[in-house]
């Protein structure tokens, strides 16, 4: 069973966003990585680029697979995880820790569309 | 059209594979994972559920004749219980597809095929028999097929058979071979650069032996091995994959697989004048291997530009789980094709440097 953590808020394309104050650190959800397999690459926009929201701001690949990431929220990049880019595995040990970038949200409200970690245990449990 | 369930589909389910629709088959990609999978085979060995293969038989007094007339390798050379890799071209030199032809005897061949070819070879092979005295029936559908690959794969087969299998040298077979109690057609063959064999029974017994090797190889550290590590393996080893390496479009002088093609073979055969021009006038593009100098990873259908200019796409490209680089094949201009040249990788609206590297990714140990 795929792990949920509680008080994160989470998008169909499994990503995770953790709220605080007009920022978030955005990062993938467990069942992405473990759908992924081992995880060999990981592609981080730079600090200051604009994102609008559902558009893809990084990639993460695998052996067999490379895999755009969707920002959930939109917002503008004010720091990225660079430990990922030399140890892209760190996103299949723990995907919640080992968070992606952290963006200044350009629209709070937008956060209010995502799931719950509740609503997303049930969206993991009917689409799989 | 719904996929197809291959004889092994409980078992793949049973052992947790993740199962997918390949080629009009449900297989699994995995079970514990790619890279686990892939050292096994590297390593120790691997079972595979190959049963979604074609198979393809010729019978008659006109066997080798006809199918020596399909090929561009050279049947005529074969004795029996022998095999052969081949290419069967259009009259274009594009490839219908590559598969491999195992001599039983003068009158009987037994044509192993790509599975999302069966049928178009089928057809093919039909359509061109002519006035030849033979007999062409696929029975796909009545064969079950498992490959154990590996260094220890020797080893974990004879545990289930009398057969000496040291007998059974590399690319030819033997029938009538009794496996864990079913009698099975084996071969010394493979599609991932390890020593290994091939084992073919009906779909009741293949689904024993599946099994019954698992479990003959638990001391030697064997896993059931799926789709996903299939591909890294072959592609290290520089084996191609029809509709990457080659298709309809990409003759196997493009694709660098002279070696299968003998333009000097006496009798005629399909594609024969087209490969020859084509050789003879020389090659515009040309089958590579490539290193990525950038970070990130060349996938398949990636475009490869030089100064600017588009030259050629990528057919195949992975991290090496065995070397651990950034390493692919791409299709591309000749002009760009000597060792050490710099190439650009198009990955998602950025270039990526590269430069071209021999194909043998994997040195013989």
């Amino acid at each position: 069973m795929e792990k949920v953590v509680k008080g994160l808020f989470y998008s169909k394309d499994h990503e995770w966003v953790k709220v605080e104050g007009n920022e978030a650190y955005v990062g993938i959800a467990d069942y992405a990585q473990h759908h992924l397999g081992d995880i060999v690459y990981v592609e981080l926009p730079e600090v200051d680029d604009e994102f609008e929201r559902e558009e893809a701001f990084a990639a993460v690949e695998s052996v067999k697979a490379a895999s755009d990431v969707y920002l959930p929220v939109g917002g503008k990049v004010v720091a990225i995880n660079e430990e990922l880019v030399d140890d892209p595995a760190l996103l299949n040990a723990d995907p919640y820790e080992n968070w992606m970038v952290k963006i200044e949200l350009t629209d709070k409200d937008e956060v209010e569309e995502l799931m719950t970690s509740e609503d997303y245990e049930k969206f993991l449990a009917e689409e799989v | 059209m719904s996929a197809k369930k291959t004889p092994l589909y409980d078992e793949h389910v049973k052992l947790g594979g993740n199962v997918v629709d390949y080629a009009g088959w449900y297989l699994p990609v995995e079970y514990e994972g790619l890279v686990p999978e892939h050292e096994a085979v590297r390593n120790a060995a691997g079972l595979f559920d190959v049963s979604h293969m074609g198979e393809i038989t010729v019978k008659g007094k006109d066997a080798v004749k006809f199918v020596n007339y399909l090929m561009t390798n050279d049947i005529s050379t074969l004795v029996d219980n022998q095999i052969i890799y081949t290419l069967m071209c259009h009259p274009t030199g594009g490839v219908v597809d590559d598969l491999l032809v195992y001599r039983y005897d003068e009158e009987f061949l037994y044509l192993v095929v790509n599975a999302s070819n069966t049928d178009k070879d089928h057809k093919w092979i039909t359509e061109h028999k002519g006035d030849f005295d033979v007999e062409i029936e696929n029975i796909s559908d009545s064969v079950g097929e498992v490959a154990i690959q590996g260094p220890l794969a020797q080893k974990v087969l004879q545990k289930l058979t009398d057969y000496d299998l040291s007998q059974i040298k590399f690319f030819h077979l033997k029938r009538d071979v009794d496996v864990a109690g079913v009698k099975c057609m084996v071969s010394r063959t493979g599609y991932t650069g390890e020593d290994g064999f091939e084992v073919y029974g009906d779909n009741d017994g293949i689904v024993k032996v599946w099994n019954a090797i698992l479990e003959a190889g638990k001391e030697e550290g064997i896993k059931p091995t799926g789709l996903g590590c299939r591909d890294t393996l072959r592609f290290e080893a520089s084996l191609p994959l029809y509709g990457h390496e080659f298709d309809d479009e990409i003759t196997p002088l493009e694709a660098g697989f002279k070696y299968f093609v003998k333009l000097d073979k006496e009798s005629d055969f399909i594609g024969k004048e087209a490969l020859n021009k084509q050789w003879s006038e020389g090659l515009k593009r040309k089958l590579v291997g490539f290193e990525l100098v950038d970070r990130g990873i060349a996938r398949e259908g990636y475009e490869i530009y030089k100064d600017g200019e588009k030259i050629g796409h990528v057919t195949t490209g992975y991290k090496s789980p065995t070397l651990g680089r950034i390493i692919g094949n791409a299709l591309i201009d000749t002009r760009f094709t000597d060792l050490d040249t710099e190439i650009d990788v198009k990955i998602r609206n950025k270039f990526a440097k590269a430069k071209v590297i021999s194909k043998k990714f994997l040195k013989r140990k």
